[in-house]
């Protein structure tokens, strides 16, 4: 895929620019960076609620009487056992077991589910599944243009979002969805999000999109709701422990080299258990349980330099992993990073690790992940 | 929309220089550059008596999304850093002009393109 030289717009992209926000290129769309303070976003988030515009993600529709065979010879999770108004987070890999994303899998009826990839990947993600189509009687729709995606997340977004609907939120579990309306226009209601808090994420008509971003703004406004920016959603999602592609994922990695193998499912309710990439998956599994190369880890910094993704992680002066992800914390308060250590040193309490931060070893706590974790 | 004070001068990156007192200028950076650093959470400065020169790196400000380095408008020496923006970094943010100096110099060497408010205004575009 090459960059289109103009940036795509959201549907709210005259919303964004109505509220002053700083907006950024992401993965070639012209997104909102933050609103005001980056960490007034994020602490709103967690102490309250904040609504993001999420409408780079890249949708894809399969839908057939052999969807659910299609996306489990394609992905790598047992797509066939999610029930319908239910999701599930899973990724599809290369036949050598490289990840070439993470997704997000709604069926939203028995025959018809809608993944959800990151924007970077969805022109991938499409092209693949498409490639692994044929023999099943199934489509594969690209609907990226067909949905805006508003989130509302934070312990009050059940609140917020209870005022605009009939739908039975308190019914909706944690990763499910239903169709309902909300603020007066048609949504799929989805109980995901990003951050690591209770929230909900919309996926709506472009058309509406406005119209329900000034219905969640004015049913938060006793809420503590506040915009929030992409940036705010990545210190967000990196407390969580949450992986973001292209950070802790890559086609250079196995699902279980990122220590989420459980996401794999060798036993499927479709094809035999046959899908793309199970064999050298079989083997990354033996692969991490033996002999572990390297492993994803939480960093703590004990000073106030913080770590960036690329920059080593050293002990005893030799280079022992990488930062994939680092920012200062506003929950902690402290700088944090995700990391990928050797096993020797990926111990939660392994003395001695640093970063080396533009030459200086600054020291570090490693740490299992997450950072944060909400109180249910 | 920054609002550049026109008893100040300001140098290309984003610094501004407070009139002389004494031979002694306070240094900072401009409310157009907090904003596009977004939060600071860490400021490193040089250190009183040490030489600054003009253009050239004399510290770092690190904020959510990425590290900058903090450059000198001037040559001199450092007389005096502002231990409460280390301590509170979002002083920088908050008040850039005011309570977010960020070092005093004794200056002895000036560039000669240092701009006025309106010039910095255009050149920054905000």
């Amino acid at each position: 895929m090459s960059p289109s030289p103009q940036p795509r717009l959201t549907a709210l992209d005259a919303v964004h620019r109505s509220l002053g926000a700083t907006m950024t290129d992401f993965a070639g769309w012209d997104m909102p960076l933050r609103y005001g303070s980056e960490r007034d976003e994020h602490n709103a988030v967690r102490t309250a609620a904040g609504l993001f515009d999420l409408s780079h993600m890249g949708e894809i529709t399969v839908h057939g009487p052999q969807a659910a065979d299609l996306l489990d010879h394609a992905l790598v999770g047992n797509i066939g056992s999610v029930k319908p108004g239910r999701a599930r987070y899973t990724m599809i890999c290369r036949e050598d077991g490289g990840i070439l994303d993470d997704l997000i899998v709604y069926r939203l009826e028995a025959d018809t589910y809608m993944v959800v990839a990151n924007a970077s990947n969805a022109q991938t993600v499409l092209d693949a599944l498409v490639e692994r189509a044929p023999g099943f009687d199934a489509e594969v729709r690209d609907d990226r243009d067909a949905y805006a995606l508003l989130a509302v997340q934070g312990p009050n977004s059940p609140a917020i979002v209870k005022a605009l609907t009939e739908a039975d939120l308190d019914g909706l579990k944690y990763y499910a969805g239903l169709p309902g309306t909300v603020g007066g226009v048609p949504a799929l209601i989805a109980r995901t999000g990003y951050t690591g808090e209770d929230g909900f994420e919309l996926f709506v008509a472009p058309e509406h999109a406005e119209q329900l971003w000034k219905a969640i703004t004015a049913a938060g406004a006793e809420q503590g709701l506040v915009p929030c920016g992409l940036s705010c959603r990545d210190t967000l999602r990196l407390e969580a422990g949450m992986p973001l592609y292209g950070h802790e994922l890559s086609t250079g990695l196995t699902p279980f080299d990122a220590g989420l193998g459980r996401v794999v499912k060798f036993e499927k309710t479709s094809n035999e258990g046959a899908f793309v990439g199970r064999a050298a998956l079989e083997a990354a599994a033996e692969r991490a349980a033996q002999n572990p190369p390297r492993k994803l880890v939480g960093l703590i910094a004990e000073g106030r330099r913080v770590p960036r993704a690329g920059m080593s992680v050293v002990a005893d002066g030799a280079v022992i992993g990488e930062v994939t992800s680092g920012a200062p914390s506003p929950t902690l308060g402290k700088p944090i990073a995700m990391a990928y250590v050797d096993a020797a040193h990926a111990e939660p309490g392994s003395k001695g690790v640093g970063v080396d931060i533009r030459g200086t070893h600054e020291p570090y706590e490693v740490v299992a992940l997450p950072f944060y974790q909400r109180q249910k | 929309m920054s609002n550049n004070p026109n008893e100040l001068r300001y140098s290309k990156e984003h610094e501004w220089l407070s009139a002389a007192a004494d031979g002694v200028s306070s240094i900072g950076i401009t409310e157009h550059a907090a904003n596009a650093l977004g939060d600071v959470v860490f400021v490193q400065l040089p250190e009183v008596g040490d030489t600054v020169t003009a253009g050239e790196s004399c510290g770092e400000l690190e904020s959510t999304k990425s590290v900058s380095d903090l450059y000198s408008p001037v040559t001199g020496e450092v007389v005096e850093a502002n231990e409460d923006v280390v301590n509170d970094p979002s002083l920088v943010n908050s008040a850039p002009f005011a309570g977010g100096w960020l070092f005093k110099v004794r200056v002895s060497e000036e560039p000669e393109d240092l701009m006025s408010a309106a010039e910095y205004t255009e050149f920054a575009g905000s």
